[in-house]
């Protein structure tokens, strides 16, 4: 296993230009959505099998009564423990030599557990591939000694790539700065590799609590409770199955906070 | 040009001997082999520049068979270091773009169609009705305020918009050929 | 822009005057660095955007009272004794004294001396310098003459306190005074502050003024020529420099010469005269006129021929031929054939739908885009309300050519960008189809043009005969073009003692090397040195060089080809102190070395440092106009006093359409402003203060769009990142008015009227003006009837119809950044 890579998302430098999630569309070949009307700036509402990059808008009020508006890149957290991988019945679901998380297109036979397994609502379906999608860390690029399309775009190296300890180390003491500057909510997100899912690959920098971004304060893997118990059940256990990923699947569109 | 290590970021180094080491078959599952296939690898790269705003974010622009397969930043510009915005890094999609009419196109007087014509008509039949404007409106010679006769070469039945999206070497010949036609209406889109 | 993108993390304090996070989000990268460094970010602009996200202070101020912020900081600045006075009283007309007769608006109820009600223009006959027995300006240098400029921009900007911003702007007082204290202390030999500004400062009836009253604020802090310092104009098209370099304007010629007027400039001579001042640099520009003359007429352009001066049109009249008087005379029937090159003006100019109307009256139109714009499908607009066109198609008698142009990938050539960067672009894949480059089309009618006129003995058509326009058969090679921009050597060039400068056809090194004899072409001076040959005569293009910058030449010298003269910081002589010396270790960029060899034998000294010297490199500062860094002016000194039509010092007049009442004068708008009576009720103006029309409406862009959006509605990764048209209220009107975020409401103005949805936001809040609420809102105006089929939303209203025609005095830009409107819920 190679040292590992990650992404790390700096919110306090978003300018919520959405650079990343058109140059994520570009480098992947995803296809066009009809979009819904959010309110805000944001566009898609949630994670698709065509937009692997989500940029979020929220204002939110600060303490001094001024006005915050938060912006976040927000993207598949290459979950050290992964409730996608764990879930995925034919092995498709792989962790690569970077620690990162990939789909093998070839082997995904589009059963859709891991849709319903991920804390954030990043797996989505693609109908006419009968698969499953989600971003792959720019797979080919960091194969080929090239950084994630995403964080080559981002005009203010809001997204950085690079080994993970050096990252979490930057991302430590940028932190810190932000406290001294009066962020002082200034909080990292998944750097961690003792906290929640072992820590994410694409962990970030929040300038508020989690729940503002609609993220889970402390994710856990769905499956460990229903979809891996259904598995090693016989007959009714498909059904369970299904359940449980509609419902997942739903409260995944309400902005990705399972 | 090819793609070359410009394009690499620090950890390249890192990772090229991993890649070389899957090449030669030892430990890369074959998922991962897969995943080095690079599709900008064998492409050439030109150097671009954004066509957007006016910071003007020097691109490289890799084709394949006569088409563009990506178009990202280039990292050795200094002024942008190679990033690039949304409207930057959709580019491409200029070029590729199925609304992209590739035929010159008429409307007749009234007519509520687009006919496609061929390029020589279109640059024929411009020109003659450029030169009837010209010829019909041309004013020669014109008394000055103090009574004096000035030469003005000066056609008001003609003019031209834009513009600040075309290239340097574009406006130049615009502006060189439109002054000399006489055309006084000439302008581009810098207060737009 | 004065500076350079890369230089603004030099910055120790940003005013973003602009929404530079959005609209040139890769630029700001530097802001961002500048942050990292300790720096501030100020944002001022009436609406909370990605910029003020990113800014240690948000300041909204009403839009179109930007007169009254930089007013309220100049006289923040001279009260608290912040100003650079080494620095004003040394590189600026602060000493200089002006005639007694001289009055300020402040003295004149709004209005300088000499105005003419009659005329709405100025006699400026006592807007000008005292002169001394020689002829040399006289000055004060302890600036306290009440004549000097210095006490009468003092007394001019007595008025703008910051009660008074707080009363026009809208700006609680406490706000201005902490934004006013931590711009204002970023100055002196240590610290340098940068202003940004784009169209939200221009595209008012007062537009110039509003740019010098920012660049005054500059130069009284010493901002102007110094790391971390500038005016940093921000542009907002990729080519948008050049074409103005290029002169694809109505008022001037390549590299800023006045397009010649008829009663002014009746022959080459007079027309030298006028135009060139008796010392500064431009005391060159018979040289460079000349030289672009031989480029345009080759051998036809001789000295008896005054160069072929007289083929180049000569206006009639100085208030003509804009953009604005284009759709005015046009909807009048004047013009007959009209071209429309890689812009919308359907879409993209103020009064949208009069530009539509106006396109219905000629008899043909050609557009040449990369995609089918707004103004090549006019006949197939729908009907726009309230005047909806009953012609229809069938009787639109306009006949159309659409020539499908190509985008810069697909070929080669240079762009310039906002800091004067001329980079060269290559051709990466053919066009597609009859697909051409814009060069092809421009090429193919010029040679096309010359076969018509071909054995033509009639006078008139003798410049079209005599037009060098020989680039190659189909496609013109377009390093000739720029090497013919450039400018080469007719003939062997020599210097006085003989000695070969340039061999025949040898590209200039340099404009200085230009001359008025005939033996030099250049078509546009400044560009000057971006072609050279290299020993065995092959051309080098320097807007092609791709070196990459390091520790020791920061702002890259060698990637692109900035002009002028490769320069990337200009004025940078003011980064030393009037002896040469660096004002301090931190802000050190350019100095006078001593014992640095000279270009004169036996002679030490010139300029050194971090850039290319804007400046005489080899003239001590302590010679004869050795503290002159602004070389383009005839007194070498920057201006506080600067006579423009409409006035020496900017004044704050409320925009043509108001809510409220000037509070500074009895003047309610700028009286010298242009606005045109167009016929059938097509620019109508609300009143000040109109009840129907009750609210402010501003109009901008979006990072994820591209002006008009011919280059981001009809692309899909683009479109699809905004839902529909939409326009932002703030949630106080939305209360007032019933409206819920995503309702469909109508915005009308007397011109038009628009349908989009309501985006309820925090981020606009209603200002309190004089004790009165007054709402703002503000709609994007990317959207047309065109996009892409398979997104509804792609396509929208036209936010121009509701934009009025009215002009500054000086550039007869719109004003579309501050006007009135109404909104209605719903679709009224």
């Amino acid at each position: 296993m190679a040292r590992t890579l990650a992404m790390f998302t700096d919110t306090s430098l978003c300018i919520g230009c959405r650079a990343c999630q058109v140059a994520c569309k570009q480098w992947n070949e995803l296809g066009m959505e009809v979009p819904e009307w959010t309110g805000t700036y944001q566009n898609h509402t949630h994670f698709t099998d065509q937009t692997f990059r989500l940029v979020r808008f929220i204002e939110e009020p600060k303490p001094t009564g001024e006005l915050a508006w938060l912006l976040m890149s927000d993207v598949c957290k290459h979950c050290a423990q992964a409730g996608c991988l764990e879930a995925c019945p034919t092995g498709a679901i792989y962790r690569t030599q970077y620690g990162t998380v990939d789909i093998n297109q070839d082997t995904c036979n589009g059963c859709r557990y891991c849709v319903s397994s991920c804390p954030f609502g990043v797996v989505a379906f693609n109908a006419s591939s009968g698969t499953a999608k989600k971003c792959t860390f720019c797979n080919d690029r960091i194969h080929n000694g090239l950084g994630p399309a995403c964080a080559k775009a981002c005009p203010t190296e809001s997204i950085q790539f690079g080994f993970r300890d050096e990252l979490v180390a930057r991302a430590q003491k940028r932190v810190e700065t932000l406290k001294g500057m009066g962020f002082k909510e200034a909080q990292l997100y998944g750097a961690d590799s003792n906290g929640f899912l072992g820590g994410l690959n694409a962990f970030f920098l929040l300038l508020a609590r989690p729940g503002t971004y609609n993220l889970p304060d402390s994710p856990k893997l769905p499956q460990r409770n229903v979809v891996v118990d259904s598995l090693l059940s016989i007959g009714s256990a498909v059904l369970v199955g299904l359940g449980a990923l509609l419902a997942f699947r739903e409260r995944g569109q309400g902005g990705g906070d399972a | 040009m090819s793609l070359s290590r410009r394009d690499f970021l620090k950890f390249g180094s890192a990772t090229a001997a991993g890649v070389a080491v899957g090449s030669r078959g030892l430990d890369l599952a074959p998922v991962e082999a897969a995943a080095t296939t690079l599709k900008i690898k064998e492409a050439k790269a030109f150097h671009g520049v954004c066509p957007y705003c006016a910071v003007g974010c020097a691109q490289l622009i890799y084709t394949k068979d006569n088409r563009i397969i990506d178009i990202e930043g280039d990292p050795d510009t200094p002024h942008t270091l190679g990033r690039l915005c949304p409207k930057g890094a959709a580019t491409i999609q200029l070029s590729n773009n199925p609304l992209r009419p590739t035929k010159a196109l008429y409307r007749a007087p009234g007519s509520d169609t687009w006919e496609e014509k061929p390029l020589e008509w279109m640059w024929d039949e411009i020109a003659k009705r450029v030169k009837a404007v010209r010829d019909a409106t041309f004013v020669e010679v014109e008394k000055s305020k103090d009574g004096k006769d000035v030469v003005v070469n000066r056609t008001e039945g003609l003019a031209n918009l834009g513009s600040a999206c075309i290239d340097n070497e574009e406006c130049y010949l615009l502006t060189k050929l439109m002054r000399t036609l006489g055309v006084v209406y000439l302008e581009h889109q810098a207060r737009v | 822009m004065t500076t350079n993108l890369i230089d603004i993390q030099n910055s120790d304090v940003i005013m973003a005057t602009s929404n530079m996070a959005e609209n040139h989000p890769v630029g700001f990268q530097w802001v961002m660095k500048a942050k990292e460094r300790g720096a501030k970010l100020i944002h001022v602009d009436p609406r909370f955007t990605r910029t003020s996200a990113a800014a240690d202070m948000h300041v909204p101020l009403r839009s179109g009272t930007n007169i009254v912020f930089f007013g309220g900081m100049i006289k923040y600045a001279i009260d608290h004794n912040l100003h650079f006075k080494d620095y004003v009283v040394h590189y600026t007309n602060a000493s200089f004294l002006i005639d007694p007769e001289f009055k300020t608006a402040t003295d004149g109820g709004g209005l300088f001396a000499g105005y003419d009600a009659a005329k709405r223009a100025y006699d400026q006959k006592s807007w000008k310098y005292q002169l001394d027995a020689e002829g040399n300006p006289k000055r004060d240098l302890t600036l306290r003459d009440p004549n000097s400029v210095f006490q009468l921009m003092r007394r001019h900007y007595s008025r703008y306190t910051v009660e008074m911003v707080e009363r026009v702007c809208g700006i609680p007082k406490e706000k201005f005074v902490a934004a006013a204290k931590l711009f204002c202390e970023a100055s002196g030999p240590e610290k340098t502050g940068s202003i940004t500004y784009a169209l939200n400062l221009t595209q008012h009836t007062n537009g110039v003024e509003n740019i010098r009253a920012l660049c005054m604020l500059q130069l009284l802090l010493g901002n102007v020529g110094r790391p971390g310092g500038g005016v940093v104009a921000l542009r907002g098209h990729a080519n948008v420099q050049g074409a103005t370099d290029l002169a694809v304007l109505y008022q001037d010629l390549p590299g800023y010469h006045p397009m010649p007027l008829r009663d002014a400039h009746p022959d080459l001579k007079t027309y030298l005269e006028k135009t060139t001042p008796k010392s500064g640099f431009v005391v060159n520009r018979p040289k460079w006129v000349v030289s672009m003359l031989k480029a345009w007429y080759g051998d036809r352009a001789t000295k008896e021929n005054d160069y072929g001066f007289d083929w180049i049109a000569k206006r009639a009249s100085a208030d003509a031929y804009s953009h604005q008087h284009i759709f005015v005379d046009m909807y009048n029937g004047k013009l007959k054939g009209f071209f429309a090159i890689g812009q919308n003006p359907a879409v993209g100019g103020p009064n949208a739908k009069l530009a539509r109307a106006a396109l219905e009256k000629l008899d043909w139109l050609v557009v040449q885009d990369i995609f089918l714009t707004e103004t090549a499908e006019f006949w197939k607009a729908p009907a726009s309300p309230p005047h909806r066109e009953a012609a229809g198609t069938k009787n639109i008698k306009t006949e159309v050519f659409f020539l499908p142009a190509a985008p810069a990938a697909e070929k080669d050539g240079t762009l310039t960008n906002t800091m004067r960067l001329i980079q060269w672009h290559e051709k990466a894949v053919d066009p597609p189809g009859d697909v051409r480059s814009d060069a092809e089309h421009i090429y193919q009618l010029g040679k096309r043009l010359r076969t018509l006129y071909a054995g033509s003995k009639a006078k008139r058509d003798q410049g079209i005969l005599a037009l060098t326009w020989d680039y190659g058969d189909k496609h013109p090679d377009m390093l000739k073009v720029l090497v013919e921009m450039n400018g080469v050597a007719i003939e062997e060039l020599r210097d006085k003692d003989g000695k070969v400068l340039y061999r025949k056809g040898e590209p200039l090194k340099t404009f200085a090397d230009l001359r008025d004899d005939g033996t030099t072409t250049s078509g546009i001076w400044i560009y000057t040195g971006a072609t050279v040959w290299d020993a065995e005569g092959k051309v080098v293009n320097r807007t092609a060089s791709h070196k990459k910058g390091d520790e020791k030449d920061y702002l890259a010298h060698g990637w692109g080809w900035s002009w002028p003269a490769n320069r990337r910081i200009l004025y940078n002589r003011a980064s030393a102190n009037p002896a040469g010396k660096p004002w301090s270790e931190k802000k050190k960029f350019l100095w006078w070395d001593p014992e640095a060899p000279s270009n004169v034998p036996d002679k030490k000294g010139r300029w050194v440092g971090l850039d290319v010297p804007d400046f005489n490199a080899f003239l001590a500062p302590d010679a004869k106009g050795g503290d002159n860094p602004y070389i383009m002016r005839a007194d070498g000194k920057g201006a506080f006093f600067g006579p423009l039509l409409d006035g020496p010092f900017p004044e704050h007049y409320e925009p043509v359409e108001s809510p409220v009442k000037n509070l500074l004068s009895r003047q309610q708008m700028n009286p010298t402003a242009k606005i045109w009576k167009v016929g059938d009720k097509r620019n109508e103006l609300a009143g000040v203060g109109s009840a129907e029309y009750p609210y402010v409406i501003t109009t901008y862009r979006l990072t994820e769009h591209h002006l008009s959006g011919v280059m981001s509605r009809y692309l899909p990764m683009l479109a699809e990142l905004f839902e529909s048209h939409f326009a932002e209220i703030s949630h106080e009107l939305a209360k007032e008015l019933g409206i819920a975020n995503g309702d469909t409401i109508t915005v009308m103005s007397p011109r038009g009227k628009i349908h989009a949805k309501a985006m309820v936001t925090n981020r606009f809040k209603p200002f309190t003006i004089d004790g009165k609420k007054i709402h703002q809102i503000g709609v994007p105006w990317h959207w047309g009837y065109n996009g892409v089929p398979g997104l509804p939303g792609s396509k929208g209203d036209i936010t121009n119809d509701l934009s009025a025609t009215v002009g500054d005095s000086n550039v007869f830009i719109q004003e579309t950044k501050a006007f009135c409107c109404n909104v209605k819920k719903g679709v009224v």
